[in-house]
């Protein structure tokens, strides 16, 4: 190189550049490579976040199966199995939003983004309904605490205590063939119940919280398709979030087997 | 690692090369046909007991829905092969983390429950 | 050697295009980014080194000496380890020196996500803040690895230092990822990636560890948190949890990110060993796979720090057979910076001499690693004060010296001026002299027998009366060796008032950041398309006038 260089404020630019290249990148293609590379990796540290969870199932699995036969009696299954569509669909439509992102069909763009975020209001409205019912009978770890910071009585009184529904447990048992428990059994297994509600509560909880993540982010996004940010040339935010949507039910195929289907 | 990796400065393309590359509608809804097909399969074996095969059957089926969301609806099979070698490295690192730490708690947990039974 | 530029950049110093406060508040520049770090890291360094100090001066006798509860002085171990672990040696060089230098040596305009970057500083104050709020509220006594059950029930405020790692771990993934991806997306074309300075190998080792382990601790500070608060069963043994899962966790992290710390270090020495014996770097492709192999095999030894623990037998001897394979990148390192000072020109400039200190230093802490990496040697020395003297050799002896390195090494180039060269040297051999004799002694009465975590020694003087001598000359060791950290920072601070200016490239480097001005202009000087040997130094020569190296004619 032996010519100098022009120094103005674009010096490696070959031509013009697209008003939405950020000013340190040279093009658009680099632009969107570094968003993309940036997200997988990220998507990566996402996995090993929750490979600490899968780790301790794993590893109380392995130590005490009788918590996951016990436990898993507690779950409701179809609706389980209904957050499982719910999930997949929303996956179909936020793939079927960046699609139509790219193809410049902003409209489509929207409708399909609505239709993602109600999905990711369901999937939270019915877990909702699933700890309700873990938290009527007082399954919920931590409850008696919980029910402490939230309770608007004098706080001078001893706090009430939360023990899991012993007559609950055992109808529950039996209707599951675990009859004829004597007490000590029950017992042990009411504490196999207070472990499995922790890894129940810890995976599912921390999903949750990427999912309601998930959805303020879409709701950004939405917003911004409305006001036609989006094109067949910019549509990163779209595939970004869409990424991050699609691990978030990535992982959600894991849990729900793992939880609600193998005894 | 060269070849593999997104090209430093790609080829600057005008603003009228796509950026990336379009899937068919026809593919994401086979997928998802697909990925409803495996779910019903996976729900409804759970009220069979095949024993230890349990565990198998309901990871395999999961990672075969796994498999198909990564590299349809998350565009691996059309990207770039290192965004996918990134995500196995995710997954190889958690298994890992796994299988170290499940194979000491195994080795371990004897003594802990003979201790435990010592003490009662 | 990079060909010249003909012409430079027409903006202004970084330090002063934009200016105003606020332009500093919410600059996007990785210069500004950068240096902001290394005054927040530095006040960091400063916190830690002070808790030190009080460590050193109750050891100094027998009995207690100005702590009177041995609560206070697990207080002080444990926020001296935590602030100088999270706040000072896991940031610093990624985020002083690789932010600053990265864009530069790859002669792009700025990092690939400069938001991300300002998000990753502003996380890191609110972790400081967070262990300042800790410190208000007494401070913990957990020590800085948490380790449950205790820290499941000891009363003082373990969430808040939880909550505070949690995010310093984000501020470090968010370097990590950005490091990664202009790394990979924003080399100029000219630059293969074996033609890249061997720093940016470093930082990338560091940051392929900073996001693949710091997920694990946050996971495991969160359940650690989550099991404290709510009682969810998987650490505290009362609630049918396994105390050794948590370190498990904790040190699948931790172990990782001794290298986090130490792998940017040994990017600055190959830096500096390279440049001051004006020399060739030996073994290029070595040093760079070495950072890889580094990074991949640190995640195969966390048990290593289990050995007492608890761990099973079988799981123990894998770890201690895996641990003595790191051995063997680091030495492979060690032994390039030696090959490339061999007939070297050698020049004892600051820099210079702290990379020396590192290397000396560095193979003392690497040796006595292996000890401790054997299961029969561990047992004997397990939680003695070889552990505290092994582990200071490595981070101190190591990261700092490096740290330090660099900072005399960019400081030119950060800050425009240039500080007196003797008096540096003067302090390289401060605290070279104040190290060993702080850390050195541990070696010998930890081998004898005196626990770490201890603050009266008075019983164990039965049988090892000298003891008090040893702890004695640590202790006048540990205050050298702050002194000379207070003469560093004295000698930088006046540069900025009486420095000579710097000349463009006072040690004749031949890395792209040094082509442009001192300071470094607000608008990066580009790659050129030929990026040539950043290790050949043949075409550079020393101009008496300016006092630095130009492009011979
Ligand atoms: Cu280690």
């Amino acid at each position: 190189m032996t010519e100098s260089h022009p120094s103005d404020e674009k010096p490696n630019d070959g031509g013009c550049k697209a008003p939405h290249v950020a000013h340190h990148f040279d093009s658009a293609q680099q632009q969107y490579d570094s968003a993309k590379l940036g997200m997988w990796i990220f998507l990566l540290t996402e996995v090993l976040f929750f490979s600490g969870l899968f780790c301790f199932y794993a590893v109380y699995r392995a130590n005490n199966p009788q918590v996951f036969v016990d436990g898993h009696h507690f779950l409701n299954t179809p609706l389980g199995a209904f957050n499982t569509v719910v999930l997949i669909f929303s996956s179909l439509t936020m793939a079927l939003a960046v699609r139509a992102a790219q193809l410049d069909r902003n409209r489509s763009v929207v409708c399909l983004l609505a239709v993602t975020i109600l999905c990711g209001l369901t999937f939270m409205v019915v877990k909702g309904v699933e700890y309700k019912q873990k938290w009527d009978h007082h399954m919920v770890p931590g409850q008696t605490r919980i029910a402490h910071w939230f309770s608007d009585e004098n706080t001078q009184s001893p706090p009430k205590k939360f023990q899991p529904d012993v007559q609950y447990v055992r109808e529950h048992l039996e209707e599951a063939g675990h009859a004829d428990l004597d007490d000590e059994e029950l017992a042990q297994r009411i504490d196999n119940l207070r472990s499995y509600m922790g890894i129940y509560f810890a995976l599912t909880g921390l999903h949750a919280l990427h999912v309601i993540i998930g959805v303020g982010v879409l709701c950004v996004v939405l917003i911004m398709a409305i006001r036609g940010r989006f094109g067949s040339h910019r549509f990163t935010p779209v595939d970004m979030t869409g990424l991050y949507w699609h691990l978030v039910d990535l992982i959600w195929i894991y849990v729900f087997p793992l939880l609600y289907l193998i005894p | 690692m060269n070849n593999s990796s997104p090209s430093p400065q790609s080829a600057s393309s005008g603003s009228d090369a796509a950026l990336a590359h379009v899937v068919d509608i026809r593919v994401l809804l086979g997928v998802f046909a697909v990925l409803m097909v495996l779910t019903t399969i996976t729900v409804s074996v759970s009220y069979f007991d095949f024993g230890a095969l349990n565990l198998f059957v309901a990871i395999s089926v999961a990672t075969m829905k796994a498999a198909l969301v990564a590299l349809y609806f998350m565009h691996l099979r059309y990207d770039n092969l290192f965004y996918a070698f990134v995500l196995l490295v995710g997954v190889a690192f958690l298994g890992l983390f796994l299988s170290i730490t499940m194979l000491d708690s195994v080795e371990y947990h004897p003594g802990v429950e003979a201790w435990q039974e010592r003490t009662q | 050697m990079n060909k010249p530029l003909q012409s430079k950049s027409t903006t202004g110093s970084y330090l002063i295009d934009p200016p105003g406060l606020k332009s500093w508040l919410f600059t996007l520049d990785h210069k500004r980014i950068g240096l902001m770090f290394l005054v927040l890291v530095s006040m960091a360094l400063a916190l830690g080194a002070f808790f030190a100090l009080l460590i050193r001066t109750e050891l100094t006798l027998p009995g207690p000496t100005i702590v009177s509860e041995p609560s206070t002085y697990n207080r002080l171990f444990t926020l001296h380890g935590a602030v100088m672990i999270f706040l000072f040696v896991i940031p610093v060089i990624p985020a002083t020196f690789g932010n600053f230098a990265l864009p530069m040596m790859l002669g792009a305009r700025d990092v690939a996500f400069p938001r991300l970057n300002l998000a990753s500083l502003y996380f890191y104050v609110i972790g400081l803040v967070f262990f300042l709020l800790v410190l208000i509220f007494g401070g913990i006594d957990t020590g800085w690895t948490f380790y449950p059950p205790y820290s499941t029930s000891t009363v003082t405020p373990v969430i808040l230092a939880v909550v505070g790692a949690f995010i310093l771990g984000f501020s470090s993934i968010f370097t990590g990822i950005n490091f990664l991806v202009t790394i990979h997306t924003m080399r100029p074309t000219g630059m293969g990636w074996f033609r890249m300075p061997l720093f940016l190998w470093g930082l990338y080792g560091t940051a392929v560890i900073q996001v693949l382990a710091t997920p694990v601790l946050a996971i495991t500070l969160l359940l650690l948190a989550a099991e404290r608060l709510l009682g969810i069963g998987i650490f505290d043994p009362k609630m049918g949890g396994d105390p050794i899962l948590f370190q498990h966790f904790f040190w699948f992290y931790s172990h990782p990110a001794v290298y986090i710390m130490i792998l940017p270090a040994m990017g600055v020495i190959s830096e500096v060993v390279s440049v001051f014996s004006r020399k060739h770097i030996f073994g290029y492709k070595f040093i760079a796979y070495s950072s890889l192999a580094i990074a991949l095999l640190g995640f195969l030894v966390w048990g290593h720090h289990m050995f007492t623990s608890g761990q099973s037998q079988l799981v123990g001897m894998i770890f201690s057979a895996l641990t003595f394979t790191v051995a063997i990148p680091s030495a492979i390192k060690v032994f390039n910076w030696l090959a490339t000072m061999y007939k070297g020109s050698i020049g004892l400039a600051p820099p210079m001499c702290f990379a020396l200190n590192f290397i000396f230093l560095f193979g003392i802490g690497g040796l006595t690693g292996l000890f401790l990496g054997s299961l029969a040697t561990d047992i004997h020395v397990h939680d003695t004060s070889f552990v505290v003297a092994h582990f200071h050799y490595t981070m101190a002896g190591g990261v700092l010296m490096a740290f330090l390195a660099g900072l005399y090494y960019w400081w030119p180039k950060m800050t425009g001026r240039m500080y007196n060269l003797v008096w540096g040297q003067v302090s390289a051999w401060m605290i070279l002299i104040g190290f060993n004799l702080t850390y050195f002694p541990q070696f010998i009465i930890g081998s004898r027998g005196m626990p770490r975590r201890y603050y009266d020694y008075t019983r164990l003087l039965e049988v090892n009366p000298e003891f008090t001598f040893y702890q004695i000359i640590s202790t006048v060791g540990g205050f050298t060796l702050v002194g000379g950290l207070v003469l560093v920072a004295f000698i930088l601070l006046r540069s900025l008032f009486v420095g000579a200016k710097a000349p463009d490239n006072p040690w004749g480097s031949g890395t792209l950041e040094w082509q442009c001005n001192s300071p470094a202009p607000h608008e990066n000087t580009p790659a050129p398309d030929d990026v040539g040997d950043c290790y050949d130094y043949n075409d550079l020569e020393f101009d008496e006038q300016t006092k630095g190296y130009v492009m011979k004619q």
